[in-house]
């Protein structure tokens, strides 16, 4: 039973109730014709459950004082380096971070003297609110001001999932394909801030960067672009105003 | 990707809203900014609902437009997934009003039970 969120009650309730509706539908289909039938309204977003954990999330970190970002995007495109050098850069942060498998992430992050959680989601796809309650357990947050949740790397399924967060940071590397945003609209589209990242590889890779940021324009006509370098440093002064804004 | 956990979701609500009755029908609204695959949600359905009470159940598939409202002329509008451009006055950042939706709209249950 878990005392954040009460998760052990929905699904004893639903298994309790799983099993004996198997008679009934025998006995229902014996008759040979279709029964009448009648029509019971639900309304109910298949996400509920994971949006009422995530506005939990969001009243304790509003209590706590804390700023907190949700950063997605695809696996490789330097979401783990870029928090290393924030985390070195600015004070009070800390950072959960999710994989399918291992702790390498929050042992590189660690290195920084910044709390780290690593949350390993097994064969699931992206972090949900309910993950995060439980991350949250095992950091200290006197005296936090920023807290970064790096997802999973997809650009697919995070996307439908509320953590709680103030903002969604979206990062599109030089080394991916400048249509990016084009093929993945839903996760751009509800991005608070693209970060453009890896500038320093632009000219090795060929990068056209009027078609990225023609193409954020559009898949993120809302959000806010920044161009960094985690490497050189370059255009990371301008991501720590944007964090402090 | 996630279409499976999801429609674990859907099912256990369909369960829970036909209080002990067979589940005959599932309707399920799905909009297109949901990022949601309707053929991926119809194979977790076939795959997940054997042995439940909605074993054999007809899944109804509800899709939608995207909804948009320009801030900046008023204008109510429904572009394709990936366009947000008002069509009357050009602003490219419409407020998305639905088309983000998963939910489960109502059940079918027997009429005698």
């Amino acid at each position: 039973m878990c005392e954040t969120c009460g998760c052990g009650d929905p699904h004893s309730h639903e298994h309790d109730s799983a099993n004996p509706h198997s008679h009934g539908h025998v006995h229902d289909s014996s008759h040979g014709h279709p029964a009448p039938a009648r029509t019971l309204s639900v309304q109910k977003p298949a996400l509920a459950l994971n949006q009422r954990l995530a506005d939990q999330n969001r009243g304790w970190f509003r209590a706590k004082g804390l700023k907190v970002f949700n950063l997605l995007s695809s696996p490789g495109s330097g979401k783990t380096t870029l928090l290393e050098r924030t985390l070195r850069d600015i004070p009070r942060a800390a950072a959960i971070v999710g994989d399918l498998q291992t702790e390498n992430d929050a042992v590189r992050l660690r290195a920084s003297g910044a709390q780290a959680v690593q949350i390993t989601t097994g064969a699931t796809c992206h972090l949900d609110a309910h993950m995060v309650a439980h991350a949250l357990e095992k950091l200290d947050v006197d005296g936090l001001e920023t807290l970064f949740i790096e997802n999973v790397g997809n650009l697919v399924c995070p996307a439908s999932y509320d953590l709680g967060e103030d903002r969604r940071v979206v990062l599109l590397s030089v080394t991916e394909g400048e249509d990016k945003p084009l093929k993945y609209p839903v996760i751009f589209r509800n991005a608070d801030l693209v970060l453009v990242t890896k500038c320093d590889l632009a000219a090795a890779t060929g990068f056209d960067r009027e078609k990225a940021l023609a193409s954020i324009r559009q898949a993120a006509p809302r959000a806010k672009i920044l161009e960094v370098s985690a490497r050189t440093g370059a255009g990371l002064d301008a991501w720590y105003a944007w964090l402090a804004g | 990707m996630h279409e499976l956990s999801l429609m674990t979701n859907l099912l256990d609500d369909a369960v829970a809203a036909a209080a002990g009755a067979p589940v005959r029908a599932m309707r399920v609204r799905v909009g297109p900014l949901s990022g949601i695959v309707v053929d991926s949600l119809r194979f977790a359905f076939e795959a997940l609902s054997p042995g439940t009470p909605a074993d054999g159940a007809r899944l109804d598939i509800e899709e939608t437009a995207p909804s948009l409202h320009c801030p900046r002329c008023g204008t109510d509008f429904s572009t394709p997934v990936g366009s947000y451009d008002c069509p009357s006055c050009g602003a490219t950042d419409g407020e998305l009003r639905s088309g983000n939706e998963l939910e489960l709209v109502s059940i079918e249950v027997p009429d005698h039970v």
